[in-house]
């Protein structure tokens, strides 16, 4: 019984295999990549694995303290960032191998031309609460 | 409300449906049911014979459901006249309970989630709260857990060790919610000794008691981890550690060692000594030797390296530590601890910052990071005492 993290990122990851940007798909391949994604979420809530999934809006600001009595300082988007994330599923599942299979799944999604994405999906374990029995 | 009374008399309702003919499934729904009624109910109207009260409210649930059910399918159930007669007095219902819940054909989460509910008598919600899951995916669980189990037959006895296996699970992960889940493994634990007699439960028992009498001693301010060595043994719980030592020779005197028994005698061998430095630890190597035999867990002989090293010294673990897995999760923390030992603070402050970075708790990483912080603080204070 573990959490893991599942990220899909916007940049940052390797490039996939089928590597065509969305807005040059189809609208009919958009469609069918999105039902792959929620009737992926719906499996897992029937199988008590699934926990939580979000989106995120690709733009976004960075914010710092900037000395007491004074507003926070923003700035960005950077262009330069290296990682941007698009979004996260959270999963709770009895293995490590039940993770990286469901990733697996997760990056078969379909894109242009209908063919899996072989998206890079990153899978990162949560840190839980510690074992009681640990000598 | 005594919801403590509820809980522990679940499994003995569910027991007693199922004897009447109901499958278990529809059983352990309709007691949920009936649980939920009656905290409704009881506050106000308290009932004379509680039990019999469940037994009656979940009958008559059951009935709904069954009705409702050969309604929409219009087909003939069973169940409907007087009780059938039941397999006798020789079956124990709530111990076919715990079997059944902790079935091998389950996942380990599924037979978590299934003995909580059913044998524990906790709701959805509050298995859900402890596990930090969304409540529908738990209850998606529970539901696919008793699909699973569905075929089984409640007369056949089932494996101690799987039922041991998940109560010991319930009892390590020390997830949080309204409900706290080493009493609950405990409890559970202890209602399993009142029914079956055998070494390994009594074992479990004791390895449960002995570890939560330390739990006041464990951690510090904002849950920071204190390590055996440096815990305040003023405040362990004297009649915890009394019970679970009785429990365990009990235990021991049946001559049937078994890995639960031989990780209580280690425990118990931590709860004698009254300050770390009296701790007995050449007894406590020769246990471990017996558990590395009858479980052969890299764990075990991970935590055996340690034991020798304060045995027979840092070295002597470090040799024995050079034998294992370097794969192995807490490997790092146990070789920084060894070479701290061995006097060598700056391997240790590396090896510390490694399993660091390898941790798979929170309070673990702290604990693990303040070690080389200490110990990289002590490095630059030598150095600059050198450099002066």
């Amino acid at each position: 019984m573990a959490k893991y993290l599942l990220l899909k990122h916007y940049r940052g990851a390797p490039a996939p295999v089928n590597d065509v940007p969305m807005d040059k798909w189809s609208p009919e391949e958009v469609t069918a990549h999105i039902q792959y994604m929620q009737d992926f979420a719906a499996r897992l809530e029937t199988t008590g694995e699934y926990v939580d999934g979000q989106a995120l809006s690709p733009e976004g600001t960075f914010v710092r303290y900037d000395g007491e009595g004074r507003p926070p300082v923003t700035d960005g988007p950077f262009a330069e960032t290296k990682d941007l994330i698009a979004g996260w599923m959270i999963i709770d599942v009895d293995t490590y191998e039940r993770a990286v299979d469901l990733a697996g799944e997760l990056s078969a999604a379909p894109g242009a031309d209908g063919k899996p994405i072989h998206e890079w999906i990153e899978v990162r374990p949560f840190l839980a609460y510690p074992d009681t029995i640990t000598e | 409300m005594d919801e403590a009374l509820l809980r522990i008399l679940t499994p003995a309702v569910i027991g007693v449906l199922v004897r009447r003919g109901a499958d278990f499934a529809a059983a352990e729904d309709a007691v949920q049911e009936a649980l939920l009624e009656a905290v409704r109910a009881w506050p106000h109207e308290p009932p004379r014979d509680p039990k019999g009260w469940l037994v009656t409210v979940a009958w008559r649930k059951f009935l709904d459901a069954t009705r409702a059910d050969t309604a929409r399918r219009l087909r003939e159930v069973r169940v409907d006249a007087e009780p059938p007669p039941g397999p006798g007095e020789a079956v124990d219902d709530t111990l076919q309970l715990y079997f059944l819940c902790a079935h091998p054909s389950l996942s380990p989460s599924s037979a978590v989630a299934l003995t909580l509910r059913a044998v524990g008598g906790l709701t959805t919600r509050q298995i859900a709260q402890a596990y930090l899951v969304p409540e529908a995916t738990m209850a998606q669980r529970i539901s696919r857990a008793k699909r699973t189990v569905a075929d089984v037959r409640f007369t056949r006895p089932g494996d101690v060790a799987t039922v041991l296996r998940v109560l010991y699970l319930v009892f390590n992960e020390g997830y949080s919610g309204d409900v706290d889940l080493a009493e609950e493994a405990i409890r559970l634990t202890r209602e399993l000794a009142a029914h079956i007699d055998h070494e390994e439960v009594a074992g479990l028992l004791a390895l449960m008691l002995l570890h939560h009498a330390r739990r006041a001693a464990r951690t510090g301010p904002g849950g920071r981890l204190i390590p055996l060595a440096e815990q305040d043994r003023s405040r362990w719980d004297t009649r915890l550690i009394a019970e679970g030592v009785e429990v365990l020779q009990a235990a021991l005197a049946r001559d049937r060692l078994g890995e639960f028994q031989a990780q209580a005698a280690i425990a118990a061998l931590h709860a004698d000594a009254r300050t770390a430095g009296e701790t007995d630890w050449v007894q406590i190597v020769e246990w471990y030797d017996e558990l590395v035999r009858l479980t052969a867990s890299p764990v075990a002989r991970l935590n055996r390296a340690v034991a020798v090293g304060e045995a027979d010294g840092a070295r002597a673990g470090l040799a024995a530590l050079a034998e294992l897995d370097p794969a192995l999760p807490r490997y790092a923390a146990v070789a920084a601890y060894l070479h701290e030992r061995d006097d060598d603070p700056a391997g240790a402050a590396r090896l510390y910052a490694e399993a660091a970075r390898a941790a798979h708790s929170i309070p673990e990483r702290d604990h693990l990071t303040r070690q080389a912080a200490r110990l990289n603080a002590t490095i630059t204070d030598a150095a600059a005492h050198a450099a002066e």
